[in-house]
């Protein structure tokens, strides 16, 4: 478990982490997201007490890092995959830093198995291409055994096939009850691993949520419409009740709505059409919109609180109507 | 396929937490230092530098025969030459045991493993003194004992012999603890390099340039005060020509202090500064 509690880190006038308030909770793999810049890695450094704050405390199992006795058997960390020495082999890396902690040397030999660098494990780490650097920087974070895994942006410069690797490596690690904090600036990475998401911007908190609510929130599902009978089938859709939308590039798009529905509403009317097909907005998307304009959303501690994304249920402000009306007049 | 080490629930690691001191930071430094090129290269050259110039200086005086004109000094006085230059490569590896931790990004790693600051500067300059000592004290006996044996000259008495190797020794590893210090503060290897080499230097080519009268007393504290001053001080006095600057066992003790105060200052500013 580890507990920010108002994070905050100033750089001269700039404010890299803004009051961040957070926990991460064991058994799951958390995602940490947000765009370059946002904060993740600062936030990430001050945790292993690499930065100092300029206020509030990160407590790891209820302790400072600072307090923590062998901190590698406790958390272990990937920042960056370069953070070894060039000169010295992978084996040789890893070694001064398990006698450092009391780890027994067979472990070294263990974990470079891991992650498959036992046939390069002598071989000085500064011939290493991006994706062994990596595996190496996971060796170390693994050296331990910790209950804590950090991992910041772990899939840069892997392959395929070990951008694969990886990710059931941390939905293994997250299974044995480990907690897993790994960071990105991709949401469909994180949606494809994370089980619980946070998500910062300009250093502040915008989203502390289950994968599952964000999705069901954030991922607005459509149905696209194309005809040649386009105002017929504008109005014929806006009278059923349906919110309508229409693009600039000519096609309509109908939210809440099955394409059943829009099927046989289209035979009733005998519209012709040329496409009918179900759409859904990226969790990208989603993820953009959310961090694009930071200053739009304020800081909240759970998901509830989130604007409600755009739709039929959106509050009778006259947003149905107008969603659709100024659009309308640019066609 | 993670780790052989698989539990159902809440994860207790089965490598239990003992609580590491100081000797498991010794020893991470030592297998450090060990598996570095740098330290082969650096120290290689030394004792190259200190066999090669003091054995070749001796040959020389050897050669002259009686007109050597050595004087009531002993032929220890010669070692000089061959630890001057040693030195440098000394404060090389020296800056290189902390600042390349900062260039690689290895420091972030390091501190990690071991949190404490105050520790992973104490184990590197612990394990970077001895080792340095060893060496020089060991070669620079050894130099001392063929020099002697080479040439005519008074015997030397046992302070002498101690101090051509102990106590050569013990300076040349503080001015690589000085250098440790100065790489820790400013966390560039070749910034602390030249900024070594240039207090080590700069007081006596600074010196020779001072021909104005005004400056004579600052010409003459620099004179007998530099590193290299010091250094052949304390061969004794004889060696350095009549200096009345530190002699003997001074210099050792000056550079031990200022090592000290310099590894003080490192510890602050590395507690203090975000990695």
């Amino acid at each position: 478990m580890i507990e920010l509690e108002g994070l905050t880190k100033h750089f001269g006038s700039k404010v890299a982490v803004d009051h961040l308030s957070f926990k991460v909770r064991p058994g799951v793999v958390t995602g940490f997201l947000g765009p370059n810049g946002a904060g993740k890695s600062t936030t990430m450094r001050m945790m292993l007490d690499l930065d100092n704050p300029t206020s509030g405390t990160v407590r790891i199992d209820g302790r400072h890092y600072r307090e923590l006795e062998e901190p590698l058997k406790y958390i272990g960390a990937l920042l960056d995959a370069k953070a070894m020495h060039g000169g010295r082999s992978a084996y040789n890396n890893l070694l001064c830093l398990a006698q450092a902690n009391r780890i027994p040397r067979s472990r070294v030999a263990e974990v470079l198995d891991v992650v498959g660098l036992t046939p390069v494990a002598r071989k000085k780490s500064k011939g290493f291409s991006m994706g062994m650097g990596q595996r190496l920087g996971i060796a170390s974070a693994l050296l331990g055994d910790p209950e804590i895994l950090m991992f910041d942006e772990p899939v840069n410069g892997l392959d395929p096939e070990g951008i694969h690797w990886i990710r059931n490596l941390m939905k293994a690690l997250a299974q044995e009850g480990r907690t897993i904090f790994v960071s990105s600036h991709l949401m469909s990475e994180m949606a494809l691993t994370a089980d619980h998401l946070i998500v910062i911007g300009q250093g502040k908190l915008l989203a502390d949520t289950s994968m599952a609510d964000f999705i069901q929130q954030n991922s607005r599902s459509y149905v696209r419409l194309r005809s040649p009978q386009q105002e017929e089938l504008r109005d014929a859709v806006h009278r059923a009740g349906m919110t309508v939308v229409e693009t600039d590039n000519g096609t309509l798009e109908v939210d809440g709505a099955s394409t059943e529905q829009l099927g046989e509403l289209a035979a009733e009317h005998r519209i012709v059409l040329h496409e009918l097909s179900a759409q859904r907005a990226s969790l990208e998307e989603a993820f953009m919109q959310m961090t694009a304009g930071s200053v739009e959303y304020h800081a909240h501690s759970t998901g509830a609180g989130a604007p409600p994304p755009p739709g039929p249920e959106a509050p009778p402000s006259g947003h149905g109507a107008p969603q659709w009306a100024p659009r309308k007049e640019g066609a | 396929m993670t780790t052989p080490y698989q539990q159902p629930g809440s994860y207790a690691s089965p490598i239990p937490v003992r609580g590491a001191s100081l000797g498991d930071a010794l020893l991470s430094e030592w297998t450090k230092i060990r598996s570095v090129r740098s330290t082969m290269w650096t120290l290689g050259v030394m004792i190259v530098l200190m066999l090669g110039i003091g054995l070749g200086v001796a040959a020389l005086v050897s050669a002259a025969g009686e007109s050597a004109g050595l004087g009531d000094s002993s032929a220890l006085g010669m070692g000089f030459f061959g630890v001057l230059p040693g030195s440098i490569c000394v404060m090389t590896l020296g800056v290189l045991t902390i600042a390349s931790e900062y260039s690689t990004g290895m420091i972030r790693t390091t501190l990690t493993a071991c949190p404490s600051r105050g520790r992973v500067l104490a184990a590197k300059a612990a394990v970077f003194f001895l080792l340095v000592l060893t060496i020089t004290t060991l070669v620079a006996g050894l130099v001392a004992v063929i020099q002697n044996a080479m040439v005519e000259a008074v015997e030397p008495t046992g302070d002498e012999w101690l101090r051509a190797s102990v106590g050569v020794g013990l300076y040349t590893a503080s001015l690589g603890l000085l250098s440790l210090a100065v790489g820790a503060m400013i966390r560039h290897s070749a910034g602390a390099i030249t900024t070594m080499i240039g207090v080590m230097l700069l007081p006596l080519v600074a010196a020779m340039f001072m021909f104005s009268e005004s400056l004579q007393d600052l010409q003459k504290f620099l004179l007998e005060w530099a590193i290299p001053s010091q250094l052949i001080g304390i061969y004794g006095e004889a060696a350095s020509g009549g200096s009345s600057g530190p002699l003997g066992w001074e210099p050792v003790w000056i550079m031990l202090g200022l090592s000290v105060v310099a590894l003080g200052g490192a510890y602050a500013t590395m507690s203090s500064r975000d990695v």
